[in-house]
This record gives C-alpha cells, structure tokens and sequence, in this order.
C-alpha cells in the first residue's frame, strides 16, 4: 500500500450518499451531492465522448449528464428501467451522473477502507478510490472529480 | 451653450433631463460631486489628525483629479482653483506647510466654490459669473501665512447662483440627504397611478416620483431650501440620480431576467393552448412586463457608443497629420446604446477601422482634387439600431477597394481559387479581405490598399457574435459595417430539427430559408465532384448536411430539403437540416467543459417547453465543414488525376496553331476553358501581360513567343486556352484552334527543344507536345509553389503531364 492512498483514505470518512449501479454498491462524499432526480428528459450531443448521455434542464440549467456505467466500462443498463439522476456540484458547477438506483446515506468509518485491490484494471481503477468493508456489502468510493470529467 | 430643455418643467416620459449635456462632462459632474463630498469629510477629518498624510494625499488626488479634468474640459475659473488648491495641498502633504485652521477653512472654500462652478457648469454649461479671484486670493495668502481674508470668499458664488454655496453646509450628510426623498415618494407615485391604464402601472414608474422628489427635497435642505429646490432640479439630475453599481449584480439580474423570459415563454406556449380567458389575459400581461423588464435591465448595462467614439477624433486629427491628409469626421448617431461589455469588446476593432479608413480609404488631398474630390476626405461613423442590432458603419468617401484586385491577390495567395472566384459576385470578392492570410503582406495594402490586420478585426467583432462586411465603391469610397447584437446572454435564433433533436441557429447568422419539395429536391441539388450544391439565384450554394456533420441520421424520407443559408467569415453556405421550427429569443447557458471541446456548439438553451436544445457554433460548423469538404473534392480530384496517369498512353489532345506552320498539342485534360480575349484588353503588370477574366488577373503567355514562332501580332481577337489549377490559372495564347485528337504519345520521337517535351504525328502532320509546366511557368513562376496544403497535390499533376 502506498502512502498516497493512505493519505487519502481518512478524506472520504464521514457521510455517502449511496447508489446502486450494475449489482454494485457505490458512494459519494454527500458533500458533494446537491441533489437527486428521477429520471429526466435528455438532450443527446452528438460527436460527445460516449459517457456523456446527454443533457438535462435542471430548472433552468443546462447540465451535463454522465452515464456511469459507460464511464466505469460497465454493460448499457437493461432497456426499460430508467436511470435516476444524481447532480453533484463541484467548483460551482453542477454536473449530473446517471445510476441505477439510489441508496440510503452512510455513515462509513475509514478504518474500514481499504484502497482498491491490484486486481482492478481499466477505467474503473481510476474512478474507485477504494471499498470500505460493510456488513455484508462492499462499499466502492467514488471520485467523483474523476467521474465527471468524461 | 444653454440647455432650455432642462429649464423647463421634467417630463415624466423623459429618461433624463439631461440629455443636452455633454457625456464627457456629465461624467465628470457625477464623478467630482462624489469625491467633493468625500472631500467635506476629508478636510474635517483632517483638523483632528493634521498629520494623516493618506487624507493629505486623497483630497491632493481628488483636487488633482478636478484639475486636470477641467483643464481638458477648458473650464478655465475651475482649473485655476484647483491649482491653487492644489499647490498648497501640495505643499501641505510634502510637509512644507502646517495645517492650520484658516488653511483648513480657505481649502473647505475652495471646496464650495468647486462646487458652485460645479453647478453653474450643470446649470447652464458654462462656468456662469461665479467669481473665483477671491478665493484663489484667499488660498495664496494663506500660502504665505498671511491672515486670509476669508470674508469676501464666501460671497463669490454671490452673483449667478447665489445659493449654490450653500449646500456645502449639509453636505458631509450628503448620502442620508440622498437616501430620503428616494425612498418617500415611491409610496407616493404609485398611488398617483393607480387609476391610469393598466398597461403603464408597472412599466415606467421610475421616472414619476421625479417632481415628488422636489418638493420632498425642501425641507431636508435645511441650509438653503429655496436655493435646492430651485437649482436642485438639475442637480439631482446629474449626481444624485446616478448611482454606481457593480457590473457583477447586473450580470445577476440579466441572468435572472433571462431566467424569468425563459419561464414566461414556457407559461405564454401553456397558455396557448387554454381556453381561460382570464388565465390567458393574465399571461398575456406577464408577457409584457417581462419584456419590457428585460429591455429595461438591458438599459441599464447600456452605454452610448460616444463612449468609444470620443477618443476616435484625435486618432483621426493625428493620423492625417502623420499621413499628411486632411480628414473630416462626422458622428451620427452618438447615442445609440450599447452593452457596456460589448462595447469594450467593439473599441479595438473600430478604432483599427477608422485607422484604416483613414490610412488607406482616403487618399492624398492632391489625389482628390485630381479626381474631382474635394480635398478633406470625410470619414462618417454611423451608430443605429436595426432589427434587434445595432449596425455600427465606418464609412470614407475615399478611393475605394477595386474586387478585381483583391480577386486577383487572393488567387495570387492560393486561398481561392479562379473558378471559385469567377462565380463570386463583387461584393462577395471584397469580403475577402477578411480571410487570414489575406493581409499580412506590406504589398496588398499597395495593391488593396486596405487590409492589415483585417482578420482580426472580423475574429473579435465574431466571438461577440457579430459581423462585419464590407461595401465599396471603386473612387467612391468605403463602408465598413459591423452588426452587433444588442446583448449576449439574449439571442434570437432559429430552432431547426435534425435527426429527432432541435437545435439552435443564432439569426446573426442566418440569411435567409429555402424549402424544396421532393420534386424539385430532385433536380435542384446538383453535384460538383461528390459536394452537394445548390443553385441560388444562379450562385452554386455550398451545401452541408448537419446530419453528417453530427454523424447522424436523418429521420427525413421524403425527399424534401430545407436549407438555411448561413454566412461565416463572408463564406456562403447553406445547412440542411430536417425541419425548421420556429424563431425564438433564446438564453445562452453556459455548457460544460467537454461540450465545449466538441468544437461545434456555442452553448446550449432551454426551449419553451423545458427541453434542452443546442446551439449550433456557425463559424466552427463552417470551418470544419467546408474544409473537410474541400479536402474531400481534393481526394476526388487527385485520384482522377492518377487514373489519368493510368491512361497517359493514350490521351486526347488539343491541337492548336502558333503561327509560322508549326502545330502544338496540349493535354486537354489540363485546358480548363478556351476563350477568345479582345487584343486590346491585354494589360501589362510590369513586364508581364495579364488580362481580366471574370473578376480574376490572368496571366499570359504567348505561345509563339514563349516557342519561338513567329506569328501575327496584330491580331484583333486572341485565341486563349485557359489552364487552371489549385486557385490559380494562366492563358496560353495561340494562334488558332484546330481540332481535338486521340493523341498517340508511343509514336513521339525525343525532339528535344526549348519548351517541348517532343513531337508525335497526329492527324498525318508532326505536331510538338507542349510542355505545359514551362509554358505556365513562363506565364507564372509562382504558379506551383502554390503555399496551401494542396501543394502535394500541386506536384502531383504536373507530374502526370510530364507523361505525355
């Protein structure tokens, strides 16, 4: 384990907002989260990189839209089930992830974080910062500066 | 200069009372009240704490300030006050004097008569017969230590306006003297209006309390209550109807104001479709006051294009001198209004205009009179709104831009080719000074006489999505005219459809809409090398397919084409979309970082009913388009060439005679045209001969000549073969036309001579093969160093003809 990761782990302590996508469980600081959405009327950008879904009207504001499963190389979410919008803000700007479905807030303790295992390849490995070891669940952190910046 | 306007009673109607006075000084009214008021507090601060150099140095700036202002201004009593002052508060900050009492009390004198001539100048224009001997007596005395006779000064404002030196009493409490009659009278007005017509309650409001203002005003002039309510008036106009506000919460309120057009659009397309009358009138109100709300927030961001006009005289006075040329310029229409953003964004590329114009529209005084002018040029601005725009003209009655010339050096530079410019008309050519690339050289200014730089003056007037375009007169002179929008963050555009998904076209740049229906789709959209054209009014449209260019499909089967005709950097085009939809006032939002990278949308917006639309950049559409198209004909065209390579044995060849019995063959793939030139039309550009062709310079070689024949000189009509390739083109003159042959290049034998690759029997007679590339050479040395990326391709054909 490197001592970066070590540094890290104790910055994502504190309270996720959790959200399930392709059987997974996954969290981000709640901080960050401004709010959570149904399933919104998109705006497809053609010539946009794959993960960007499209464009939503969040009353009023454009924002983009970023489908997670694309961005962490997992398959296209099974027709007929709608995705649910959570729009996180960073350095003021709002930007928008498409999940599956949207899970409790939890509390998570750093001591049970580990960072991710060297196993973890692809696009996933840069997005994942690592798990914390719930009951029974895994809980992947998400970075979500990474995440959005398709 | 008097102002009778003002004198009488303020119309409610009217948006300031003010209007007759100069900007300039008007600024500098609202400006100096401000500082003399801080000035008051200064100068009383100042006695507790004699020693506080940075008081010391405020009042020294704001007196210097007022001092050099009215220097310029040619208020000469102000300025000689202020210097005085000035000199001892020199004086005083550096150390060299004291402040004492009577030098406090002969500075707050200065202060009051500043003040006074302040409002003489408000007043009546002018400095008025307010006396400033005393007080600068009374300064210089006090200067020298002498008891200063500080009686006399307080009556100098005693004869013209008598109590303007009054308002010094009240004036360290200045602000809550403001605060007061502005906030009284609102209740007030309103009630006043209730009973008139329903449509002007919420509108104009703003300009009613002004009379209340007035008479709310008496009794808060504690010191001299006839005097403000009577000089007051213009007073109030000036420096207490301004206030300064951050440019930062007016981008707040125009974004919220977008915001609020945006929601009335939604509500106004919902109520549409309702049949509650009351629901619809009510609708019908928020309609207007949201317009009229928008227009005034707008206003308020608005300034007068005489902001950056002011400077442009003394750039044009001093260019003249420099250039030795005498230039009038005339303003009309100072006071169109402009957002204040864009009009920082518009002063670079008006001032290089007017340098221009100035530079090189006008010419020499001798030049003039020699062509019946008189001898000062007249450079004109023009400001006006139009259409939603303001239209910004410079305009010269100089010599004008000649598009035979600027045809001819853009061919000459390779951006365009002689085809292309054959087909353009005048007023497109003269666009051409826009393209980069155009104007570096010192040589096109001699030739254009216009030029330098232009193409950065057509980026920036662009990226506040404006346009320039450029009209002349050869001998009559120029018209340089920028459109700008009114503001940036409200657009009118087009919706169009394309693939299911609506975007939006900005109509800055929209021309106009052509709709075919499948029938004449059919034969309308003709071809030129694989690009789609279309004939417009006999001009070949460029057309671009914005389904291709998004890589989508188009979801339209039924054969109908519906073009917009877009303008780009004074290129043509025309987009097919599916559908068009309406023409809405749309609100920019800003869209993320990866959107931006895409490189084709400006932004995005929010359409009437809540769905996200893009808006489609014009100029990066146009760009990427026209370039990957050109790259494509180009593709298209060396592949015909290679295929030409392929059949190099057998080719057919133009035959045509030079004079003294001899008979040359040309490839006729490389002739581009046969023409017939009147001999007298030939004109020569240094040792060169050239001749106009369709807007373009050619240049020629007489073959006989160039191959040492000797044939007829006197001809009246010369046979010319046009050869044209990657923008450029040359004439070979013949002597006659002889026929066209299947040319047999085995039975050629290496006769090898100047200019000739050989010679081969065609048509039972020995006929030399021209060697192309010499003989355009001859005409063009420059004709294969063409400097654009189409130079592979340049080298390519030549070679192939070498095959012959």
């Amino acid at each position: 384990m490197t001592a970066g990761t070590e540094l890290s782990a104790p910055a994502i302590g504190g309270q996720l907002a959790t959200f399930w996508l392709d059987g997974d469980l996954y969290g981000v600081e709640v901080a960050h989260v401004q709010e959570v959405l149904k399933s919104q009327g998109l705006t497809r950008v053609p010539l946009a990189p794959t993960a960007v879904a499209g464009l939503i009207n969040l009353r009023g504001q454009v924002v983009t839209a970023i489908e997670l499963r694309e961005r962490l190389g997992r398959p296209p979410r099974p027709e007929g089930t709608d995705a649910v919008v959570i729009v996180v803000r960073l350095h003021g700007e709002a930007v928008s992830l498409l999940v599956d479905a949207i899970a409790d807030v939890v509390d998570v303790d750093p001591t049970d974080f580990e960072a991710p295992p060297d196993t973890l390849d692809g696009s996933a490995r840069e997005l994942i910062r690592g798990a914390f070891k719930l009951q029974g669940q895994l809980l992947l952190a998400l970075d979500v500066q990474k995440a959005v910046s398709a | 200069m008097t102002f009778p306007k003002r004198l009488a009673a303020p119309d409610p109607r009217e948006k300031s009372n003010v209007d007759g006075l100069d900007d300039i000084v008007e600024e500098f009214l609202v400006e100096s009240h401000e500082n003399l008021d801080q000035l008051d507090t200064d100068l009383v601060a100042l006695e507790q704490e004699p020693d506080s150099r940075e008081r010391l140095s405020s009042i020294f700036r704001t007196i210097h300030t007022i001092k050099g202002t009215s220097g310029f201004l040619a208020f000469n009593r102000l300025e000689e006050v202020t210097h005085v002052g000035e000199n001892m508060l020199s004086r005083l900050r550096d150390g060299a004097l004291a402040l004492t009492p009577t030098r406090t009390s002969v500075l707050l004198q200065m202060v009051d008569t500043v003040r006074a001539l302040l409002a003489s100048i408000e007043a009546t224009g002018g400095e008025g017969g307010v006396d400033v001997a005393a007080v600068v007596a009374a300064i210089s005395a006090a200067m020298d230590d002498e008891p200063a006779v500080t009686e006399p000064a307080v009556a100098v404002v005693a004869d013209e306006a008598p109590a303007e030196a009054a308002p010094a009493a009240k004036a360290p409490r200045k602000p809550a003297a403001k605060k007061a009659p502005a906030a009284v009278p609102s209740p007030v007005a309103p009630v006043a209006e209730v009973s008139a017509p329903v449509s002007e309650i919420p509108v104009v409001p703003a300009p009613r309390p002004e009379p209340a203002v007035e008479v709310a005003d008496v009794p808060d002039g504690e010191a001299a209550p006839a005097a403000e309510s009577g000089g007051g008036q213009a007073r109030r106009a000036v420096a207490d109807s301004t206030i300064r506000v951050d440019v930062d919460l007016l981008d707040e309120l125009m974004l919220l104001v977008g915001e609020l057009v945006l929601t009335r659009n939604q509500i106004v397309q919902y109520v549409g479709r309702s049949n509650d009358t009351d629901l619809v009138r009510a609708s019908q109100r928020l309609n207007l006051i949201a317009s009229e709300l928008q227009e005034g927030v707008m206003k308020t961001r608005m300034q007068p294009i005489d902001h950056i006009w002011s400077k442009l005289p003394r750039v044009v006075r001093d260019l003249g001198l420099q250039c030795g040329k005498s230039v009038r310029l005339e303003m009309e229409g100072r006071d169109t209004e402009l957002d204040k953003t864009l009009l920082e964004a518009v002063k670079d590329p008006l001032t290089h205009l007017v340098r221009n114009s100035v530079d090189h529209g006008i010419e020499a005084p001798a030049a003039r009179k020699a062509a019946g002018k008189p001898a000062e040029g007249v450079l004109t601005l023009r400001a006006r709104h139009e259409s939603g725009q303001v239209v910004v003209e410079v305009a010269d009655d100089g010599a004008g831009i000649d598009p035979h010339k600027i045809g001819a050096k853009a061919v000459e530079r390779g951006l365009i080719s002689v085809d292309a410019l054959a087909r353009m008309s005048p007023a497109d050519i003269l666009q051409m000074i826009f393209l980069p690339g155009f104007s570096t050289a010192a040589a096109v200014t001699n030739v254009s006489g216009r030029g330098v730089g232009m193409d950065v003056v057509k980026t920036n007037i662009e990226s506040i999505g404006g346009t320039i375009e450029v009209e002349s007169v050869p001998g009559g002179g120029t018209v340089c005219r920028l459109r700008i929008p009114l503001t940036l963050a409200i657009v009118p555009a087009l919706t169009v459809e394309c693939s299911g998904d609506r975007y939006a076209i900005p109509q800055i740049s929209l021309q106009e809409l052509v709709s075919l229906d499948a029938e004449k789709a059919a034969t309308a959209v003709e071809e030129v090398g694989g690009a789609p054209v279309y004939r417009l009014r006999g001009e070949l449209l460029p057309l671009v397919r914005l389904t291709d260019v998004l890589g989508l499909a188009s979801d339209r089967h039924d054969g109908h084409v519906v073009i917009a005709v877009l303008r780009s950097e004074g290129r043509r085009f025309g987009l097919v979309v599916d559908r068009v939809i309406n023409t809405e006032e749309i609100v920019v939002k800003a869209v993320g970082g990866q959107m931006k990278a895409i490189g084709l949308y400006s932004g995005a917006t929010v359409l009437g009913d809540g769905t996200v639309a893009l808006i489609l950049d014009v100029q990066a559409l146009a760009r990427r388009a026209l370039r990957t198209e050109t790259t494509d004909r180009q593709e298209t065209r060396e592949s015909a060439s290679s295929a030409a390579q392929a059949e190099t044995e057998r080719q057919r060849m133009l035959l045509a005679a030079i004079g003294g019995g001899r008979r040359v063959a040309i490839p006729l793939d490389t002739v581009t045209r046969l023409e017939q030139v009147r001999a007298e039309s030939v004109e020569k550009v240094g040792n060169r001969e050239v001749v106009q062709y369709r807007g373009a310079i050619l240049p020629i070689v007489r073959l006989d000549r160039h191959l040492g024949a000797y044939g007829e000189t006197d001809r009246e009509v010369l046979e010319v073969i046009v050869y044209a390739d990657h923008g450029r083109s040359v004439a070979i003159v013949v002597e006659e036309i002889l026929d066209i042959v299947d040319g047999e290049a085995a039975i050629r034998s290496d006769i090898d001579d100047l200019g000739l690759l050989g010679s081969a029997v065609l048509g039972d007679k020995v006929t030399e093969l021209l060697d192309v590339r010499a003989a355009i050479l001859a005409a063009d040395p420059a004709f294969y160093s063409t400097p654009l990326d189409s130079l592979t391709a340049a080298e390519g054909v030549p070679a192939s003809l070498l095959e012959v």
